[in-house]
């Protein structure tokens, strides 16, 4: 009987209290800076796209929402001639951006893509790709990569030497 | 000729009022039982969402009406409207002010109790009519609820009639002009009030219908306005058992001079109602056999322990 009474009480006194409601599209609650949201496809320093087509991001997909092409343009730079995400299926586990080898696929705090048709949820490259780099700042593949093309010459990229001229590599 | 049309438009007067005063109570406890939880509760649909329940009623009169093919169709369709004809002809000897009332009938009171009982058959041929089995079982509970609870809920208040020497609600409102009869009343209030949350069927003691047991008891199958007749059966339940609480313990329009009658009233009226949204906020539902061994082993005595002390004080005090 007593303790019935005690919480009336302490339920009355709630009206007192704050409420913790975040009254959502007013005010947005904060998304820290690793929150795994909408995908994005990034470029790199030089304003290329980061994405070689390598796949990794489609294989490790556990839900199978992702599908590329890879093509390779006139200088052998590799990159994704059609990059589809179906986000109705996607499930923001953030697998793709750890297998991506080269910083180009990546999740950003981003969750407000609510659409009437589920069609508009299956983003196209264009949908996907940014003009900035992302998370990762100054990572540029091609600059480290081993093949030139046309992003740097021999012996200019990043903690490479010059070529060794075998002719004169004399004993 | 003049003064049957007054009364009639009055009569509906008070009829609309209190179905928007219902209405208005589904906003009105979405939104306090939100604040009692540190929530909003509905606070979009117009201002601080008062047009939710506009919107709801949209809503719920475009939703399609369906009779379910094993049910017993005639009961199935009376059921939804007994619970609101006993609860709006109970509201006729409620006195909301002097001069304004359905009627003062020199049996107020027991018409009252007349009408809640008769109150039970809508649970009782909803569950039945239903052919469900979860149905079955909350209209069980909600008639063996309702009948037991009915006999102290009488007794609870011949206390009161003994006072007042009147079954008339406005003599029992005008016998309180000294002192409300809360006072030399309380057990009778206390009991009364336990009586009157199980007779609306409310949380604590709302096992007919109780959601986690039994999908919605019984009234789990039925939809469209039908549900929402019970809905708003629910609502006006509170109010007029609110309403009875103010009259018969609380002194009714009784109050001071700065207002008009009929606020005073409204006032405690709604107060009560916030008691009783309280009380959902903050009480778990009862299992089935203590809220029968609460209602005969302990409010039974006690009503009847109230009368006989009030009995024996009036007769002292008399000699």
């Amino acid at each position: 009987m007593f303790s019935n009474l005690r919480s009336i009480w302490i339920v009355f006194l709630h009206m007192f209290h704050r409420r913790e409601t975040v009254l959502y599209p007013e005010k947005k609650a904060y998304l820290p800076p690793r929150w795994r949201g909408r995908i994005v496809l990034t470029r790199d320093p030089d304003k290329e796209e980061r994405c070689v087509g390598c796949y990794l991001c489609a294989a490790a997909c556990p839900v199978g929402c992702i599908a590329l092409q890879a093509a390779e343009d006139d200088k052998g730079r590799r990159y994704a001639e059609t990059f589809r995400i179906n986000f109705s299926r996607c499930i923001f586990c953030g697998y793709c951006e750890e297998a991506c080898p080269t910083d180009a696929i990546q999740l950003i705090p981003d969750f407000e893509m609510g659409e009437y048709n589920r069609q508009n949820l299956v983003y196209e490259k264009e949908d996907l790709l940014i003009d900035g780099q992302g998370k990762y700042h100054g990572y540029n593949f091609y600059k480290v990569a081993g093949i030139d093309v046309g992003v740097k010459g021999k012996g200019e990229g990043e903690n490479e030497q010059q070529p060794v001229d075998v002719k004169k590599l004399m004993p | 000729m003049i003064n049957i049309v007054e009364h009639i438009v009055l009569v509906l007067a008070i009829m609309m009022a209190l179905t928007l005063t219902a209405a208005g109570l589904i906003w009105l406890e979405r939104r306090m039982l939100a604040l009692w939880q540190d929530r909003y509760g509905p606070n979009r649909v117009g201002p601080f969402g008062t047009l939710q329940v506009v919107a709801d009623m949209i809503k719920i009169f475009f939703k399609e009406d369906w009779i379910p093919r094993f049910a017993d169709k005639k009961v199935f369709v009376v059921a939804p409207a007994i619970v609101m004809i006993t609860i709006l002809l109970s509201f006729a000897i409620v006195p909301f002010a002097p001069g304004i009332g359905v009627v003062d009938l020199n049996i107020g009171l027991l018409f009252f109790l007349a009408m809640s009982s008769l109150g039970a058959y809508s649970v009782v041929l909803a569950g039945w009519a239903s052919n469900n089995k979860y149905s079955l079982l909350g209209a069980m509970r909600g008639s063996a609820q309702m009948i037991s609870y009915e006999v102290f809920m009488g007794l609870s208040l011949m206390g009161v009639v003994m006072l007042a020497g009147s079954f008339s609600m406005k003599d029992i409102v005008l016998a309180q002009q000294g002192r409300w009869f809360v006072i030399p009343q309380f057990l009778g209030f206390v009991v009364f009030f336990i009586a009157g949350i199980a007779e609306a069927h409310r949380l604590p003691f709302d096992i007919p219908e109780a959601e986690s047991e039994l999908v919605a008891g019984y009234h789990s199958e039925y939809s469209g306005m039908k549900f929402g007749m019970f809905f708003v059966g629910e609502y006006l339940g509170i109010t007029l058992i609110s309403a009875l609480i103010t009259t018969l313990f609380f002194g009714g329009w009784l109050g001071f001079h700065f207002l008009p009658p009929v606020l005073w009233f409204l006032m405690k009226m709604f107060a009560f109602i916030l008691v009783f949204i309280l009380l959902r906020a903050s009480l778990p539902r009862l299992r089935y056999d203590q809220l029968m061994s609460l209602g005969w082993k302990i409010l039974l005595p006690l009503s009847l322990f109230n009368i006989l002390i009030t009995g024996a004080l009036i007769l002292y005090f008399k000699s």
